[in-house]
């Protein structure tokens, strides 16, 4: 029927975030701001601070090697290799002692350890600001590379609404901004392998495992590659958008150079995303689990932060439609933006068992010591949410987006978008905050307003972004495909 | 054995045209049998007034019973009929089921799929369809109507295929 019913696009259309809707969201931040205050002045005076029951006492260690023991079902040669691995560690008295458990757990886990402090309020703090920043950050850079992809691939469908996408990266300065403060600020609380008597020989502290990554997981390399990447998507980004916006001013019917122009960049930028969020993701969340490491976990890493961008960008379309922008996007495009949230829904939880099922089922203590942490440690205290976020993440998506009339529908695409952004926002929790707050982990005011903040913060800069520019790129060639999409 | 079936056969140069051609015969009451094109025509199902597939109901029963099959499969073998101790797990460790209950709901998903296809469609080993112009694999646009269906006479119909957009009009008669 597309081919024949006569449709067309207005050209100027054009978002304004204007005084009251600015209003809103500024609002919207300085309450989270006042949360998080609140929920850090609540911690500092000790409500929700106290460590489980049994982390203060000194049968602490006993403890968690009982539960240890009870769990790995195969006793005794999970505890032989333990010990085996343990020793390695350079922990052989306490290991004798029986005090200690796992060979990279144990040597974290424990919040009594000598020499290195457990984790405070303060942790806790900088543990939801990190969160919070990878989590923004990576919805951003996902924008951007949706851009790229479907440039790269020649997509028609998209061209109606690309610039909504594109306009995520204005978020990329300031969410970049936001990791390298927090990492310069917080490192010490936040990374283990930041302690620098971990790498001298005379210190008790001396771990042999850490040594041995050292050439890799050091702070120079570590803050170069940080910055190198963030600045290399930015710059990505900013030739992209500047060459939308000249193909706007300049192009016309048949030129296509601003487009081809465009579809290199976008391929630099594919390259330079591949290769990046799989080695950011070792650097910003997996070394907080300093000892361990899974090959796949830059795809996880990644599949969560896509699946979060691809609600996003439904959800601003649907918004800015429900606006009365937009009105050649149609149910069409969001069943094709409702079938990526689907499939990547299906992706992210392929990856995160393909890691669960592997490490549960080989069951080594120095692999098992992130899903002991995440599922039996300090009296099951991430157990719940650990599994609890397979239903927003998998089960939701699945059987919600499964229909094709469910993907059609915009109130049925919101829902389901804002249950895979929570899901993937406690995804986010599971990684970070296990390794670093431990047991001090929780939602409370910080959490809550955490994210409200830089939920804001993101709709304040992306808002603006969107408002920049006409929302239709009115010289893109697949322009009019994108107006006649029909599935 | 069955007596032959009428059909008025028209040819046509252009997707658009047949498409606008299937909607204005539609429109004076007059039944089309079957278009056939060189390639799949988009947007020309809801003109002819086909419904939705309801392939994908079939996967999704297939695919359950996969799942269901192999699951149960598992918790008997591995549970109750032969239990062995691997690594120290439970007899019943959910978590290593997975991909085999998995795999088995795409095969049952798919196979099913395909089959479920071919009756439906008629299609299979040994099967025979019916060409009424072998041009339509070529470049050519064809629109058939069964004559006895429709009440319309034969050359009514056959002006109106004309002023259509058909470029050839004939008269067929097949033996089933």
């Amino acid at each position: 029927m597309g081919a024949h019913s006569h449709k067309s696009v207005n050209l100027t259309d054009r978002y304004v975030f204007d005084g009251a809707g600015q209003r809103r969201v500024i609002i919207g931040m300085v309450v989270g701001l006042a949360m998080f205050a609140l929920g850090v002045i609540l911690m500092i005076s000790g409500v929700g601070m106290s460590h489980d029951d049994h982390g203060a006492s000194a049968g602490h260690g006993t403890e968690v090697h009982a539960t240890a023991g009870h769990d790995a079902h195969a006793a005794a040669p999970a505890d032989h290799g333990k010990t085996d691995a343990h020793a390695e560690a350079g922990h052989d008295a306490k290991a004798t002692a029986g005090h200690d458990t796992h060979a990279a757990a144990g040597h974290e886990a424990a919040a009594g350890h000598a020499d290195h402090h457990g984790p405070t309020w303060l942790t806790r703090v900088y543990a939801n600001l990190w969160l919070n920043s990878l989590f923004f950050f990576g919805i951003a850079l996902c924008g951007v590379f949706f851009v790229a992809i479907n440039y790269a691939a020649w997509a028609g469908w998209s061209a109606g609404f690309i610039r909504i996408p594109m306009a995520f990266g204005s978020y990329l300065p300031v969410g970049g901004a936001f990791i390298l403060a927090v990492f310069l600020l917080g490192h010490s609380e936040l990374f283990h392998w930041t302690d620098a008597s971990l790498y001298d020989k005379a210190s008790p502290n001396f771990d042999p495992i850490l040594d041995g990554k050292k050439a890799f997981l050091n702070l120079p390399f570590y803050l170069s590659r940080m910055v190198f990447f963030i600045g290399v998507w930015f710059l990505l980004w900013r030739m992209i958008r500047a060459l939308s916006i000249k193909e706007d001013a300049e192009g016309g019917p048949k030129v296509t150079k601003f487009y081809d122009k465009i579809i290199v960049l976008a391929a630099v930028f594919i390259i330079t995303f591949a290769v990046g969020t799989s080695m950011m993701a070792w650097d910003w969340t997996m070394s907080i689990d300093s000892h361990w490491y899974s090959t796949l976990f830059g795809w996880y890493h990644f599949a969560s932060w896509w699946v979060s961008a691809l609600s996003t960008i439904a959800l601003t379309v649907i918004y800015l439609k429900e606006k009365g922008h937009l009105q050649h996007v149609n149910e069409n495009h969001i069943h094709d933006l409702g079938k990526f949230m689907f499939g990547f829904s299906v992706f992210w939880t392929y990856l995160w068992f393909s890691q669960f099922m592997l490490i549960y089922y080989a069951n080594i203590p120095e692999e098992i010591a992130y899903f002991y942490n995440r599922i039996d440690a300090w009296d099951q205290h991430y157990r719940l949410g650990f599994f609890f976020m397979l239903v927003p993440n998998f089960l939701f998506p699945l059987l919600f987006l499964m229909t094709r009339a469910s993907k059609r529908s915009f109130l049925l695409i919101k829902i389901a978008a804002f249950a895979i952004l929570g899901g993937h926002y406690l995804d986010f929790y599971n990684m970070i905050m296990p390794g670093t707050a431990k047991d001090l982990g929780g939602f409370g005011f910080t959490e809550f307003g955490a994210l409200l903040f830089f939920a804001c913060l993101f709709i304040y800069v992306v808002s603006k972004s969107v408002a920049s520019l006409p929302l239709v790129p009115k010289n893109h060639p697949m322009l009019e495909e994108s107006i006649h999409h029909d599935i | 054995m069955s007596a032959a079936t009428n059909f008025l056969v028209g040819v046509y140069e252009d997707d658009d045209v047949i498409m606008q051609a299937c909607a204005d015969i539609r429109q004076q009451g007059v039944k089309i049998h079957e278009v056939y094109s060189p390639f799949p025509i988009h947007g020309i199902d809801p003109i002819l007034g086909y419904k939705r597939s309801r392939l994908n109901v079939a996967a999704f029963m297939f695919g359950i019973t996969g799942t269901i099959i192999a699951f149960s499969m598992q918790v008997i073998m591995m549970g109750y009929d032969w239990p062995m101790n691997i690594g120290g797990k439970p007899q019943v460790a959910v978590p290593s089921f997975v991909p085999v209950s998995f795999e088995m709901t795409i095969l049952m998903a798919s196979l099913g799929m395909v089959f479920t296809f071919l009756v439906v469609s008629g299609l299979g080993p040994g099967a025979r369809k019916l060409v009424l112009d072998p041009r339509f694999s070529d470049d050519k646009f064809i629109l058939a109507i069964d004559v006895d269906k429709n009440k319309l006479s034969m050359e009514d119909m056959a002006n109106l295929l004309k002023r259509t957009g058909a470029t050839e009009v004939s008269h067929k008669e097949v033996t089933a």
